[in-house]
């Protein structure tokens, strides 16, 4: 019997909820092909986080001080052994960091490709596909993998996360040896400040915030959410002007992003910039121009003042959050 | 440092994109490509690191259609020493083909560090520098933001969610580049004069069976219109009243 598996990823001993919204893709693939769904873990210590790997029937730790860090090569190997003993017919990371990092890698090692950033799986008749957005967004390819196994990450926020038990965890003893690359630190970005891949909602600045200390207003409003839910986005054009980091920049060239609530605010709506959001679930444009093209993509505009109309949406959002 | 730069041409990201007849292309008549734009953080890096070091060579390796010759005199006027393109007159959007093949040339023509972009913008794939990595047995870093070299050895900083990595490897290498690592330098008219007498290596590709093959492509759904809610902060309440019972999402 052939399998699916999900790397999931696991991070500072946390389990990364993307990676149980790959296990939901996981398990429609299972439904349709007849395995089983199969969750290979990496780390040091991860023992609460392969627990929670819901939707699983079965676990695979590799753990131990070998792999107290990251290593793209070395965790790859680990992980096309398990993916070769366990009949993996498709395997399945979520569209993180780590899993644009890995899956390419554990993909060039079976010799075969990865379909990336996909919005949806499919298996007919034993061929496995994907669809996925490419020129930016601007299309959607459907692509059938000809060549096993089927490799695809998947992007967050376009499935639900797993739910129900998991599955027995065997525990492998993480290899310690050579590694050819390897993370030495990781520098928190400070604050707790939410993924802008994985948030709820986005609010994103653009030019027409005037100058980089105004960018307290989209900070303030992305704060009204509450803790965790909201993530502060940027145009390009402030990101290049040096006004935002370019982790920030929602675009092209920058993050494509889905959130299920997403606020362009003083942001024109350049193409490029609309490749980046443009599936997110519900768009709001705040733009003093009200021929602006964003308004041609967004669900609800206001035209106005940033300045005038953000604190007061701040504030009625606040109120919001309050209630609940 | 030998060091190889992987370049891929693109149509321009201002491009609106048309579906071709076949519904599996796009429509190029018209269209302007260029190089695609992570490709030219590669490019720079490799020409700093080649200054840095004051001794090396860099050659610049595609596989593409013939026009892609254009692409690759812009490399070699940008700096580059040496161009080679692998010829094909197919799309290609396989990350495993275009690996292996690149692969199979790098053998042939050893380098210490291959540099890539992080994603080509046709393909959106970000996959190759990882796929052509493990094909090589080479150490790779994808999305770097920042590199220094010192003797055989990299160190790169790149994003992860909420946070920055500090990642460390030897050579031989391939990084992947992302936005921000450096500002390209663009092709001066000394380069560009220069460049005619550059060598570029023209040759058919000897692309393998795709590993994935396109069903379709299509144009997005268009999203709903859109309304104005409202002008200024007196709008605020209409636009709570409509994420909340409307759109549910607040
Ligand atoms: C190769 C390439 C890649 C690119 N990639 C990206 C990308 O990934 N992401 C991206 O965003 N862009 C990208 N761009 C740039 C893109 O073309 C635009 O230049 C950019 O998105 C514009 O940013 P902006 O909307 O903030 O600025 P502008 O276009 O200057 O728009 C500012 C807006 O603010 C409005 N405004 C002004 N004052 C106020 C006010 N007081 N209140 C409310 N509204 C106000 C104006 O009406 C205007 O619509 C790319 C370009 C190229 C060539
Ligand atoms: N056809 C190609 N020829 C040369 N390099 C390529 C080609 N396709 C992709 N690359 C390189 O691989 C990087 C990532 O591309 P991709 O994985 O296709 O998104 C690009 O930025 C290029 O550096």
């Amino acid at each position: 019997m052939s399998n699916i598996i999900v790397i999931a990823e696991v991070r500072g001993g946390s389990l990364k909820r993307p990676s149980l919204e790959a296990i939901t893709a996981a398990q429609q693939l299972a439904t349709a092909s007849g395995g089983q769904v199969i969750a290979i873990a990496c780390g040091n210590g991860i023992d609460a986080a392969t627990s929670e790997l819901a939707g699983t029937s079965k676990v695979i730790a590799i753990d131990g001080a070998g792999f107290a860090n990251y290593s793209g090569d070395a965790w790859a190997k680990a992980i096309v052994e398990q993916v070769k003993a366990n009949n993996g017919a498709a395997v399945l990371m979520a569209h993180t960091a780590m899993g644009k990092d890995l899956l390419p890698r554990v993909s060039g090692l079976l010799d075969t490709g990865v379909i990336t950033d996909v919005v949806s799986v499919s298996c007919d008749d034993g061929t496995f596909g994907a669809r996925k957005p490419v020129f930016g967004g601007k299309a959607t390819m459907t692509i059938r993998a000809t060549k096993s196994p089927f490799c695809a990450t998947i992007r967050p926020n376009n499935f639900e996360a797993a739910s129900g038990s998991s599955g027995e965890v065997a525990k492998v003893d993480a290899p310690s040896g050579d590694m050819l690359s390897v993370v030495k630190e990781i520098i928190a970005a400070g604050g707790g400040t939410t993924p802008l891949a994985e948030a709820k909602v986005v609010v994103a600045g653009g030019r027409g915030l005037k100058a980089p200390e105004k960018f307290k207003l989209i900070e303030e409003l992305a704060a009204a959410f509450g803790p965790g839910v909201a993530a502060v986005g940027a145009s390009r054009a402030v990101v290049d002007a040096g006004w935002r980091p370019h982790s920030e920049q929602v675009g092209q060239t920058g993050k494509v992003v889905s959130p299920p609530l997403y606020f362009a605010i003083g942001i024109s709506g350049a193409i490029q910039h609309l490749a980046g959001m443009r599936t997110a679930g519900t768009i709001v444009a705040i733009n003093k121009d009200a021929d602006a093209p964003i308004f041609k993509v967004a669900d609800f505009g206001i035209v106005g003042d940033a300045f005038e109309v953000v604190p007061a949406l701040t504030k009625a959002i606040a109120e919001v959050v309050a209630n609940r | 440092m030998d060091i190889v730069v992987c370049i891929k041409r693109v149509p321009a990201t201002d491009t609106t994109i048309k579906i071709a007849a076949d519904g599996k292309s796009i429509e190029t008549t018209g269209v302007s490509f260029e190089m695609n734009a992570y490709d030219e953080f590669a490019l720079e890096q490799a020409l700093r690191i080649k200054e840095q070091l004051g001794t090396g060579t860099v050659t610049a390796l595609t596989i593409g259609p013939e026009l892609a010759q254009k692409v690759m005199r812009d490399a070699l006027a940008r700096g580059a020493d040496k161009a080679v393109l692998l010829t094909t007159d197919d799309w290609i959007y396989d990350g495993a083909a275009t690996a292996q093949t690149l692969a199979t040339w790098l053998a042939a023509n050893p380098c210490q560090l291959v540099l890539c972009g992080k994603q080509a913008v046709d393909s959106d794939n970000n996959q190759l520098p990882g796929n052509l990595a493990a094909r090589l047995g080479f150490a790779c870093i994808t999305e770097v933001n920042k590199l220094e070299v010192a003797d055989d050895t990299f160190t790169a900083e790149r994003d992860i969610e909420g946070a920055r990595e500090i990642v460390t490897c030897k050579t031989p290498a391939v990084i992947s580049c992302n936005k921000g690592l450096n500002e390209p330098r663009y092709a001066n008219l000394k380069g560009i004069m220069g460049a005619k007498k550059k060598p570029l290596e023209v040759s058919a590709a000897d692309l393998p069976t795709p590993a994935m093959e396109i069903v379709s492509l299509e144009l997005p759904p268009a999203r709903a219109e859109g309304r104005i809610i409202g002008e200024g902060a007196d709008a605020v309440p209409a636009l709570i009243e409509a994420l909340r019972n409307e759109a549910k999402v607040i």
